[in-house]
């Protein structure tokens, strides 16, 4: 195993002089368990580990009228438990409930695997089709930074060194919406070989109001799919306009064929699933 | 290097002095001498170092020690209660869900995170419950058996 320093600070203000004093060779641990993989490979070898894990005040899931708040402790499993969550926002509790094994859920949180920005973590495509934001701090303020432009590249994001996640952002979606993600992997929990998230809003005739298509795992970091949203724009969905969309969508994505998958097979799933949750996302609006 | 860390365990308090690279699995086996989570793969994928922090199901290589102070960690040795087998541990001798037993550990106290919280479960919720700990001798038949005959006993015992 690596050799590193472990920090306990005991509150944030005292991690974010840590973060400060060791900036460039410091590392946040959460939950860990997408940075402790990496560790082990080596992949990233930081000097020190800032553990929040145990700073109390950031695990929460609020419901508000702006929307829905989910603080950077909050574990996968508490999110995929939460009624108002379940009731609400159902395509967020879906996602978690394929996120990884129990054991990774009930330790592991969801604004720590944003971080991570692992090309495979599910919950990026699903919280940028929600156009979710994140709350980011450090000892010189605070700042949102739409998801939008978070993913800067393969595991590389716009949080900056000294800064700690403390919240994700979910705005309230307009009436007549609707989301759903689903992802082609092995086993039900598996991480995604290929995955795509739509949220969708419909006038009161059934037209297309705005779309918001995302891939995960098909590109080195989560890829948005804007000509097939303006391909839905105005329209009323049919049968031929899916294809259109699903083919559109699998136009931006760039996989690499490993041993999960040749690239063309990834292709293939990615229109696939593209019609199966802009569908699933249309049919949820209607029934809003 | 080392620190020292303070962990409580299957009930008993223990100050330890380790590294802080080090993970739980390790400071259990490596300085403390409880040695049920067996350390497999190291990566997260394999479920042989399970424990259990508050009740619930971690990976004890993906949970670094010093992350556990202030948690409640059990093993398997802290199952049973001294005076025989838990119900799910005798289920497993029962229905032979025991083949090379490395995965043994860990497939028991998944199957008693799901059985605390789900009295009643279904084939399906056990398969869930343990889809994080692999066994590459069984093929799970017989400890998805196992975990349902466990769980009837429990309700009965209770």
């Amino acid at each position: 195993m690596l050799r590193f320093e472990v920090l306990h600070p005991h509150d944030l203000a005292d991690a974010f002089d840590m973060l400060t004093q060791h900036e460039g060779e410091a590392k946040i641990i959460a939950g860990g368990q997408g940075l402790m993989p990496v560790l082990k490979h080596r992949q990233l070898t930081p000097r020190q580990l800032v553990n929040i894990r145990n700073l109390s005040d950031l695990d929460y899931i609020v419901d508000g009228k702006d929307g829905l708040r989910i603080g950077a402790l909050t574990t996968h499993q508490a999110v995929e438990n939460s009624a108002i969550i379940k009731k609400r926002w159902p395509v967020l509790a879906e996602m978690e409930a394929r996120l990884g094994d129990i054991q990774t859920r009930n330790w592991g949180t969801l604004v720590g695997n944003v971080c991570q920005a692992s090309p495979t973590g599910d919950p990026a495509p699903v919280l940028l089709a929600l156009g979710a934001c994140l709350k980011v701090a450090s000892n010189r303020g605070e700042r949102l930074i739409a998801l939008d432009d978070f993913f800067l590249d393969y595991q590389k994001t716009a949080l900056k060194g000294v800064e700690i996640a403390l919240e994700i952002q979910v705005p309230k979606q307009p009436a007549r919406s609707g989301a759903a993600y689903h992802k082609e992997s092995y086993r039900w929990t598996d991480s995604p070989i290929a995955s795509v998230a739509a949220a969708v809003t419909l006038d009161e005739r059934d037209r297309v109001k705005g779309a918001r298509i995302f891939m995960q795992a098909v590109c080195p970091a989560p890829i948005r799919a804007r000509q097939a949203e303006d391909l839905l724009a105005g329209q009323q969905v049919n049968n031929g306009l899916l294809d259109q969309v699903a083919q559109a969508t699998a136009g931006v994505a760039c996989p690499i064929s490993d041993v999960y998958g040749t690239a063309e097979y990834k292709m293939e799933m990615v229109k696939v699933i593209t019609r199966q949750v802009v569908s699933q996302a249309i049919k949820q609006a209607q029934a809003a | 290097m080392k620190q020292l860390l303070q962990l409580k365990v299957n009930g008993e308090e223990y100050e330890v002095f380790a590294e802080p690279w080090k993970t739980l699995v390790e400071v259990l086996r490596e300085e403390l001498g409880i040695t049920a989570a067996k350390e497999s793969c190291n990566t997260g994928n394999c479920g042989a170092c399970t424990v259990l922090l508050d009740g619930k199901a971690v990976k004890g290589c993906l949970v670094l020690a010093s992350q556990a102070r202030g948690h409640d960690v059990m093993t398997l040795e802290g199952l049973s209660n001294g005076d025989g087998l838990h119900p799910i541990q005798q289920a497993f001798i029962d229905h032979f869900a025991v083949q090379c037993g490395f995965c043994t550990s860990g497939m028991i106290l998944s199957a008693k995170a799901l059985l605390d919280e789900n009295k009643d479960p279904t084939e399906d919720d056990v398969r869930k419950a343990i889809a994080g700990n692999l066994c590459r001798c069984t093929g799970y038949k017989k400890i998805v058996e196992a975990i349902l005959v466990a769980a009837e006993a429990m309700k009965q015992e209770a």
